[in-house]
Parts: C-alpha cells; structure tokens; sequence
C-alpha cells in the first residue's frame, strides 16, 4: 500500500468542507452569466415588477430573433469566423517556419531574433493603432475584414514564434542528425519529421489564436466602422449600447454574444488549456 | 562541418517570411508612432514637427500621471491578488477535490472558474452591468433586500469606488488563468516531496507553504510577468465599463492615448503617451525577467 493510498483513507470532514466552499466560489464566478440568462427570457414587464433576481413566469424568447435580425448577427458570425480562422493560418504558417530556423536550424543570432520578437509582444496596441489605422486608409485597406486579418495574423507570430521555438528546441537531436548524415535538406526535414510530430501543437496554437483574435477588440474597433464588417465581439461593443433603455434585450444580446465562445471552448477546452500551460513554462 | 554550416544558412530562409512581415508592420507601426509623437497633428494634412513638445506637456498633464497611478493600482486586481487566490483554489483544487472526489469535479470546477477568460470583454462589459448598475442591479437588490440599502451606491458612477468595482470584475476574470497554470504546474511536482512532509505530520496548509510554493516559482514568475505587463496596458475593461470616468477617477495610460487620437484628434499627444507605455512596459519586463533569471526563478 503506497503512501497516498495510507493517507487517503483518513478523508475526515476537510475535504468535504474545502469541497462545498469552492463549489460555492465557482457557482459565484458563473452567477452573472446565470443573471443574463434568467433576464434574456424575461419579459420587459415582470424585469419591472419583480426585479432582476426573480426567475421568468413567462419564459419570452422574442427578443433572441429581434436582436439577432436587427444586427444581422449571421452576418457577424461569418465576418469573425472568416477573420479567426484566417488569422490562425497566418499566424500558424509565420510562426512555424520562423520557429523552425530558430528551434531545429539554430541560426546564429537566433537569441536577438526571439529577442525581438518578445519584445515587440510587450508593446501595447495603442502605441501601434495610430500608425496601423493611416497606413491602412492609404492603402484602401480601411474598413476591410482583410485589414485586420493582416494585422492580427502578423502579431500573433510574436508569441507563436515564441512558443514553438521553445517546443522545437526541445526536439531530439538524434533524429535531426539523422537525416542530416543522410543527406535530407532542410526543407525535407521539416516535411518529413518536423511536421508530422509537431501536428498536434500547432493545432493547440491555431486554437489559441483562432479565441485570441475571437475576442480581440481595440483594432477591429478602429478600422472596421461599418456595420457590415463588424465582428461578433465589436457588435457587442458598438450595438448593445442602443438598448440600455430595455436592459433585458441588453442580457438577450449578452448570451448570443458569449454563446459561440463557450461553445468553442467546450469543444476544445483540453487543447486550449494544453497551449496555456505550453505558453506559460516551457 | 561544412555541410552543416551551410545548411545552417539555409535555415535563415524560414525566419524570412515572419520576421520581414512582423518586422515591417510592428516595428515600423511602433516607429511611426513614435516619429508622430515629436509631431502636432490632428489626423489630416501635414504632421508638424515640434520637437519635444508634446512629452514636456506630459509631465505637466496631471491625467497623465494620475492614469499611471491607476494602472500600477490595476497591478494588484490583474496580478498580485489574482497570484494569490489562485495558488490558494489550484492547491485545494489539486490536493482536495482531485484526490478525494475524483476528476470530474476537478474539472467542472476549473471550466467554471476559467470561462470568464473565454468571454469577449463587451460582453464582460454588459454582465457586469447587470450585477453593478446603481438602481437595478443585483449587488444593490441583494443590499436592498438584506436591509442594507445604505451601501447601495452608485459603484462605477462615484469616483470613490469606480476602481474598487473594476478591481473586482479583474479579480473575476483574471484569476481562471491562474489557477490553470498553477494546477499544471503542481502536476509536474514529485509527490515524494509532498507524502514525506505529510508523514512527518505537516498540516495542509504547512505543506502548502514549504512544499509546494517553492517549487512552483517557475510558473509563479511567468505569471506575475504577463499579468502584471497585462495590468499596465489594461483597455478593454475600462472602455466598456467606465470609459476613463467618473471624471479621471478610473483613466488608464492606454484609455488616454486612445482618447487623444479619437476623441480630441491630439495625435501626436496621444502618441507620446503610447510611447512612454509602450517603453516602461519593455523596460519593466526585461527588467523583471533578468531579475528572474538572476535568481535562477527560470530555468
């Protein structure tokens, strides 16, 4: 019998204490979602009578079909699922193959480049904004989704790059020397043994940056004004402000708003929470 | 040795793509925008060159220095409490529920404790407002009902407590990362350690402290680095919830440069303050990181 197993069986009344308080915590972190959820169904009248913590008598699903036509919320859907999943690409593609001269070719000044890189990831958007919107009004790029695909897919290459360069230098040396004696080209290499192996990580990366650009907020805002290109998220910001005067359609907006992420995220919590953890200590 | 000298240098190609593209656009963004902050310019026509102008009138901006403060304060919802609470839930997390209840639980309690990480800010924005807003909102309801209604306030309208509201909202959302960060952490620990202590009749909490505290050092410092430097460009929240306000009593270095392109079309002003973020920023984290390193925090 292992230690862990001696211990185990002395269970007394902490855990049973310890397990109560957190659910307790984690059914406080999800109240407010549970909030927008009662009053989304809420009609305006019983909001007023009865208060934001009653639940529905009259469970109203009207206002899900009325925000959603009058933002044209299919519309926004697209326009950031065209934009997410093209950012992934982009990202995905800039970072391998930088990363791959960095972690498996070790070029010289490899330091300096990932150096960079680091430290461009510390620069803020707004000392990049100004510059990004001018330029892309002189090149008839403004108010274009591709605008911001560009921006985005190049800006995630600083921590994609970062974080698999920090997975590729890790990567058996006996192999690569392998096929180096047998004569394989770099390109061959990564076709035939970088690739294939490292599939799996770069599928976490294109997760993280398909829900990074998802959510992203400050660029769309400014170089995408018309209704038309608006992302899910920039829709939240810019449309919900016309309904402060019925807040429980501002709660129906809430929940079609955060349904497609938490969507996503249950699909691929395991390889999100995989590229945090790879992100954070490598 | 030759053939792998050459090889070598063939590899720079890869880098060529990502590093040209990044290069260009954020260190030729982050360039211009410096090249505008020594200008006066509202947006259109020719930038004027001005010199220094623009920082001197930083230093006598007392917004300016007042946001500053507020994002250091930001320092502790986004960071430090965050770091603290999160050890705390990952460590109960991973000791408690994990081994006595099973992984299911585990789960659900991390899932519950993460999706506010997952949800876009606006949206943030909005679910806050339902449990915030001064008339009917939940805190104040609930305050109301209990008998309570002369801590009912106005949360983000009074400039007392508008950062005390926004500090909270950051604790909610910031600390889901934490906690997975640290739970995977904890689960590259050798439980040797850990089962030698508690023969030795350590209590949890001592074993907490002792055990595994020091050994999660690595993840603790990468997480005080990207939340501290997440602290100090913080936007997002205060864009949706108090746009800088009530008055000054929430601005944000990044909400006020921001404020100065858009709003006042000060461009170059605004620029000025970007660039002095964006610098403390850089120097703080490689600062932070060379302190770590010196300490052998990483590896």
């Amino acid at each position: 019998m292992t230690v862990q197993k001696m211990v185990k069986k002395k269970k007394g009344v902490a855990p049973y204490v310890v397990l109560v308080g957190l659910i307790f915590m984690a059914l406080v972190w999800l109240f407010p979602m549970y909030i927008a959820f009662i009053n989304s169904f809420k009609p305006e009248k019983e909001f007023i009578q009865n208060g934001v913590l009653a639940l529905p008598h009259h469970w109203d699903v009207s206002k899900f079909g009325k925000f959603w036509g009058e933002v044209d919320f299919s519309k926004k859907l697209l326009n950031s699922f065209q934009v997410s999943v093209c950012v992934a690409i982009i990202g995905v593609f800039l970072s391998f193959l930088t990363a791959y001269a960095i972690g498996i070719g070790r070029v010289k000044g490899r330091t300096w480049i990932l150096g960079f890189f680091m430290v461009a990831f510390t620069i803020p958007q707004e000392a990049l904004i100004y510059p990004l919107y001018s330029v892309s009004k002189m090149l008839n790029l403004y108010d274009n989704i591709w605008s911001i695909i560009i921006i985005f897919g190049v800006m995630s290459t600083g921590f994609g790059t970062y974080l698999l360069s920090s997975v590729m230098s890790t990567f058996p040396e006996e192999l690569l020397e392998a096929a180096r004696v047998d004569g394989a080209s770099p390109w061959r290499i990564l076709r035939s043994i970088v690739l294939p192996l490292l599939r799996p990580t770069l599928f976490v990366l294109a997760t993280m940056f398909f829900i990074f650009t998802w959510n992203e907020f400050l660029i769309p805002l400014v170089m995408l004004p018309s209704n038309n290109n608006q992302t899910v998220t920039l829709a939240m910001a810019v449309t919900t402000g016309q309904y402060t005067s019925d807040p429980t359609a501002r709660a129906a907006a809430a929940l079609i708003g955060f349904m497609p992420s938490v969507i996503f995220f249950l699909i691929f919590q395991r390889t999100l929470m995989r590229g945090i953890t790879l992100g954070a200590v490598k | 040795m030759s053939t792998k000298l050459q090889q070598t240098k063939q590899y720079y190609w890869y880098a060529v793509p990502g590093f040209t593209a990044f290069a260009t656009l954020v260190g030729g963004a982050f360039a211009y925008n410096i090249y505008l902050s020594f200008n006066d310019w509202q947006g259109v026509g020719t930038p004027v060159w001005v010199g220094l102008a623009n920082y001197q009138a930083l230093i006598h901006d007392r917004v300016f220095w007042i946001s500053f403060l507020h994002a250091f304060e930001f320092i502790f919802a986004m960071s430090i409490a965050p770091t603290f609470l999160g050890l705390i839930v990952a460590a109960l997390i991973y000791d408690f529920i994990a081994q006595h209840f099973g992984n299911a639980i585990a789960t659900f309690l991390r899932i519950s404790l993460y999706v506010p990480q997952i949800i876009a800010l606006p949206v943030v924005g909005i679910l806050w407002s339902w449990m915030l807003s001064p008339n009917v909102g939940v805190i104040n309801t609930v305050l109301r009902k209990i008998g309570l209604s002369n801590l009912a306030l106005n949360w983000l309208g009074d400039a007392n407590t508008a950062m005390i509201a926004l500090s909270v909202m950051m604790i909610w959302i910031q600390i889901g990362y934490t906690i997975v960060i640290f739970i995977s952490g904890m689960s590259r620990l050798d439980p040797y350690l850990d089962e030698a202590a508690q023969l030795d009749g350590a209590t949890w909490f001592e074993r907490f402290r002792i055990v595994t505290i020091p050994q999660l050092y690595p993840e603790i410092s990468v997480v005080l680095l990207t939340t501290t430097v997440a602290a100090l460009k913080v936007f997002g929240p205060v864009y949706v919830m108090t746009n800088g306000g009530p008055g000054d009593a929430t601005q944000v270095p990044a909400y006020f440069s921001y404020f100065h392109f858009f709003s006042t079309l000060k461009v170059g002003y605004g620029a000025s303050i970007a660039t002095v973020l964006a610098l403390l920023l850089t120097i703080l984290a490689i600062g932070l990181l060379r302190f770590q390193r010196r300490m052998g925090l990483l590896r």
